[in-house]
């Protein structure tokens, strides 16, 4: 039985959607939201996203798709281009180097492991982009930003086992 | 796939993990390449920027605008519930602006008269460009804004962007219908300042933090917390005169400043189209030496302009 067209669409649809996702959250990531300082230190919800794909969906979001979602948070963010296109792309390979190990894990043993790589993320873009202005950027912006994406992980997360659960059940 | 010989599926897997292997690190590689390649070329990456952020405008614009509402709503609610309090101090602050204004109105008087006697050539007017803050862009790298005005409604990269209390930015990109801003508290900003009464010179430099530095300050010379910042219109980037902050605190680490302008209230931003009497027709040649008499900062800024 070949799938008829509609069906095709559908599935193509649910395989895109990851990658949609992910580049939606980078938009989501940047609208002003009018909080005394929170822009400065606003969640890396891209980062989580990528984690998350990275571990339950890999093939559904290949490595070209992650460096695109990394230029396009650069190009939004005013970051230098290439930043975090090569965090994220460390981020995922790093979890798919690690990915037997997370596979039915419970959800605390997720966030810690997330804990571990947004860390070291943190500290991979603060180089770079240290690097890249020759000067050392503030750190402190740098580690709350760490601190309340770690904090905001959980939410994310169980949204995306939802969403996953009602759409990519079979994908 | 399973029907297939496994001989084949033994000889591809490997193949296909190195192939994979190989183009994860090219990847990575060509990240390292735009970070140089953004070094080096500036302006392809500025090109490359706009473009994208043009696109991405409309939806930025959509999103932006409820969040828009829902906060103006929370603080009219906020307003509500201080109404007596706030109503108390605008009658005191009225009160004190009213001896201001007195002042002021005197001053200006005078500064006709003096200014008639100098033969003052006035600076150029400036006009506004208004546009929607529809993203904030940064997080701890970068200060900036994107707003829903570009290229077809006059902006020009270079342009000073500020609000009714002071200078916020300048535009640092631009597309056809967003313009990026780059703010004074963003690790590249550079600004030419004039501190106090005294008016000393000073570079205003953002450090992505909430609190810019002075820095290139003339020897010998002395700025006091408290103190006010305005632009001095050296360079011609900026006119001069326009509220920057205050200096909130001077130690061994170097004099830090309060900007006037919170990030979080921005809504609406003005750009001041500054660079419109560069464009204009210059003055006559038999009007020169009038130019060579302007006073104060001005002359520095025409200056460089030949």
């Amino acid at each position: 039985m070949t799938p008829g067209p509609w069906q095709r669409m559908d599935l193509l649809a649910r395989q895109l959607m990851p990658l949609m996702l992910t580049l939606v959250l980078v938009i989501i990531n940047v609208v002003p939201l009018h909080i005394p300082g929170f822009s400065r230190v606003a969640p890396l919800l891209p980062l989580m996203a990528i984690y998350h794909w990275a571990i339950f969906r890999p093939r559904l979001l290949p490595a070209y798709a992650v460096f695109l979602i990394g230029l396009f948070q650069d190009i939004l963010t005013g970051a230098p281009i290439g930043v975090n296109a090569f965090v994220f792309l460390a981020v995922y390979g790093a979890v798919l180097s690690q990915k037997r190990f997370f596979i039915g894990k419970s959800f605390f043993i997720l966030w810690l492991g997330f804990s571990l790589i947004a860390a070291a993320a943190s500290v991979i873009s603060w180089v770079l982009v240290s690097a890249f202005y020759v000067t050392l950027v503030e750190p402190r912006t740098v580690f709350f930003q760490y601190l309340l994406t770690l904090g905001v992980f959980p939410v994310v997360s169980w949204l995306f086992l939802r969403w996953q659960r009602a759409f990519l059940r079979l994908v | 796939m399973q029907q297939r010989p496994k001989f084949v599926n033994r000889l591809a897997q490997p193949i296909k993990s190195l192939a994979q292997r190989f183009a994860f690190m090219g990847l990575l590689m060509a990240a390292v390449g735009m970070m140089i390649l953004g070094k080096v070329d500036v302006l392809l990456m500025d090109s490359i920027r706009a473009q994208v952020t043009d696109t991405v405008a409309p939806i930025l614009d959509a999103l932006s605008r409820p969040i828009d509402s829902v906060s103006k709503a929370v603080d009219h609610v906020r307003e509500l519930a201080d109404l007596r309090g706030e109503n108390q101090r605008l009658r005191k602050n009225q009160a004190r602006l009213l001896q201001w204004q007195t002042a002021a109105r005197n001053l200006e008087a005078e500064n006709k008269i003096l200014k008639g006697l100098l033969n003052y050539v006035p600076g150029p007017e400036h006009s506004f460009i208004t546009g929607r803050v529809i993203a904030d862009t940064g997080g701890a790298f970068a200060h900036g804004l994107i707003l829903n005005a570009g290229a077809r409604d006059g902006v020009v990269k270079g342009q000073a962007a500020i609000t009714g209390d002071g200078l916020i930015g300048r535009v640092s990109g631009v597309g056809d219908r967003s313009a990026r801003i780059l703010l004074i508290t963003d690790l590249n900003s550079r600004i030419p300042v004039l501190v106090g009464s005294d008016r000393t010179r000073a570079i205003l430099a953002g450090n992505n933090s909430d609190h810019p530095r002075l820095i290139h300050m003339a020897s010998g010379e002395t700025v006091l917390a408290g103190d006010r910042i305005i632009t001095s219109g050296h360079g011609g980037a900026f006119p001069p005169g326009l509220p920057v902050g205050k200096v909130a605190s001077v130690n061994d680490g170097g004099i830090s400043v309060q900007p006037f302008v919170r990030r979080d209230r921005l809504e609406v931003v003005r750009l001041l189209n500054f660079e419109l009497a560069e464009i204009l027709p210059l003055p006559k040649p038999g009007a020169d030496p009038k130019s060579n008499s302007k006073a104060g900062d001005h002359k520095g800024a025409r200056a460089r302009k030949p």
